[in-house]
């Protein structure tokens, strides 16, 4: 842990004129086009837009799992060329091998970087203790709930030491109570290893309570809408919630996804809802709204 | 800070303890029974319709019943009993089904040792897949005992040609359910292992191999089942020795009792081994039991 806590700041995500399509029987469809994004080192950020936008897609691209059509993805100057241990990866379906226990899942990316047996058991002990899951080590993920599931993959990600953590709408399959709980976690977990985080949800309350900074995203073929810094306070209370900075943030963000997500809808919905939003948003532009 | 709500959520509640002196052995055997009470009567039911089925049995042959089908040299349970017994102490008798035991357990490891890895290989790499597989479907339909001339005339002795047969019997179940469990293996957990680090040799051991084992087990049940089938069918038309051997033959000696003694026991060896392979699969996948 010491190890991990005292390296220098690392963890640069640069996203630079990334666009990404792919092929289909009426030609090439464009999922992400003409995108920047950049995540300083300690930095949490999140992505936001309308389901479908391309966000997992520009995630996944950061992971390695695609490759860009045009533009460039690196870390620490180092260009993005497949998976690696250095970016951590937490899902949305926890994707916690079954057949492994809770403390083999989170040994499983030391035991790939060659660690002897007794070494990575006592550090995945060491980990495991600070999520309060050491009294479930020896238990299958199928046994957890969804949330003790979470943060086994959070844990499991962050077992490696990485230097940056991208998570795919983690919380989006978990209840309201739990998925409280578990912002907390993370917030407290980013706080104490100050890496770097890039986060993907489509819930805006969660990207403001977490993030240093928001993006949101055009519905498809997406590209980056707007980038809202989120000037509140660390650490971050239940209780912000409810104030006013943060109700209005979560206003502009609000309108930002609406016109998009009905612009995604399409057809007549579109017009009319379209129309409905002009005259709401008539004369005003975003950081009126704030 | 939100560990106590966390710990809180990992609960590791100790369970209430009910009362300081232990429970007497009446309610211990009172709460087992609650327990344990659909199995005791999954249990109780089978053995009342077992004997049913004896009774059943026993009252069509006493009383020669010819209804459409007919009874009347149809041995009695008490029949088949005494030649059991008489057999028990046949060393010819053992010899049989000590012989068609040895031919399913070496064609059916064979099956088993080319199918698996086949399957596995077959999922992994596209091209090997596009090379067996058509020739592996136009072989698979023929039934076990169609091979039985091509075998003969392949193999230089009986044992052989009839091992073969057990082979192919069980090696189409164990490829096919191997090639599918390989199919349905989640793409998410490979890319997890991916983001951990691990390459190509440990995402096959660590990630697609457990997650096959399933169907591999499947497979290996289903080929049990058709390797016994084609063991008894070629027995039969070209054995010497052989449990399927021996019922034919009684047929030939006219010895009726024979003849259900020897379908008893193929039933039987048949149960005998699938719960091996049941056993088996359970030691090898403890995150499956219940």
């Amino acid at each position: 842990m010491n190890e991990i806590q005292t390296r220098p700041p690392q963890g640069h995500i640069e996203v630079r004129n990334f666009s990404l399509s792919y092929d289909s029987i009426e030609g090439p469809v464009q999922a992400v086009t003409d995108t920047q994004i950049h995540v300083k080192p300690g930095e949490f950020v999140s992505i936001v837009g309308p389901s479908g936008c391309g966000k997992s897609t520009l995630l996944n691209a950061v992971a390695g799992f695609l490759k860009p059509t045009t533009g460039i993805v690196t870390v620490d100057g180092e260009r993005v060329n497949g998976p690696s241990a250095e970016r951590g990866m937490v899902f949305q379906q926890y994707s916690l091998f079954p057949w492994k226990t809770v403390r083999e899942n989170v040994e499983f990316g030391l035991k790939m970087r060659g660690m002897a047996r007794s070494q990575r058991e006592r550090a995945a002990r060491t980990l495991l203790g600070l999520a309060g899951l050491e009294a479930f080590e020896k238990h299958y993920p199928e046994k957890l709930s969804g949330g003790m599931k979470q943060r086994v993959g959070i844990v499991r990600a962050l077992a490696t030491g990485p230097k940056v953590l991208l998570l795919d709408e983690p919380f989006g399959a978990l209840d309201a109570q739990t998925r409280v709980i578990m912002q907390q976690i993370l917030t407290n977990m980013w706080q104490r290893l100050k890496i770097s985080v890039l986060f993907v949800t489509h819930d805006i309350d969660e990207a403001i309570f977490l993030s240093d900074r928001v993006y949101c995203m055009t519905a498809r073929p997406g590209s980056i809408k707007a980038e809202i810094p989120i000037p509140l306070e660390r650490p971050r209370q239940q209780s912000m919630m409810m104030s006013s900075e943060f109700l209005a943030l979560r206003r502009g963000l609000m309108s930002l996804i609406r016109e998009e997500s009905l612009k995604a809808m399409g057809g007549e919905i579109n017009d009319m809802g379209m129309q409905g939003l002009n005259i709401e948003l008539h004369g005003h532009s975003l950081a009126d709204v704030i | 800070m939100s560990a106590t709500t966390a710990i809180s959520e990992a609960g590791p509640v100790p369970a209430t303890t009910p009362s300081a002196t232990p429970p007497s052995i009446g309610t211990l055997a009172l709460r087992w029974y609650r327990l344990n009470q659909s199995r005791l009567r999954a249990i109780a039911i089978g053995i009342i319709s077992l004997l049913a089925f004896l009774l059943v049995w026993h009252l069509l042959t006493t009383y020669r019943v010819v209804f459409f089908v007919r009874f009347t040299n149809v041995p009695s349970p008490v029949a088949v009993y005494a030649s059991f017994t008489k057999a028990m102490h046949d060393p010819k008798f053992l010899l049989h089904v000590v012989l068609s035991c040895r031919r399913i357990f070496i064609g059916f490891s064979l099956a088993a040792i080319v199918g698996v890895p086949l399957g596995l290989i077959m999922g992994r790499f596209r091209l090997v897949h596009e090379i067996v597989f058509p020739v592996a479907e136009v072989l698979r339909p023929i039934p076990a005992i169609a091979w039985v001339p091509m075998a003969i005339m392949l193999w230089p002795t009986n044992e052989q040609s009839i091992v073969f047969i057990t082979f192919i019997g069980a090696f189409f179940p164990i490829l096919l359910n191997t090639l599918h469990g390989m199919s349905l293996v989640d793409p998410v957990l490979v890319r997890a292992a991916q983001c951990l680090g691990a390459r190509e040799r440990s995402i096959f051991r660590e990630v697609y191999f457990p997650a096959s084992l399933p169907h591999i087990f499947t497979g290996l049940t289903v080929g049990m089942g058709v390797a016994w089938v084609s063991l008894i069918a070629a027995e039969m038309i070209s054995g010497q020795y052989g449990i399927g051997y021996f019922t034919w033959e009684a047929y030939s000696l006219v010895q009726y009792a024979d003849i259900a003694l020897g379908m008893i026991a193929i039933g039987v060896l048949g149960l005998g081994s699938s719960l091996l392979i049941r056993g088996a699969g359970q030691l090898v996948m403890p995150w499956r039991l219940k």
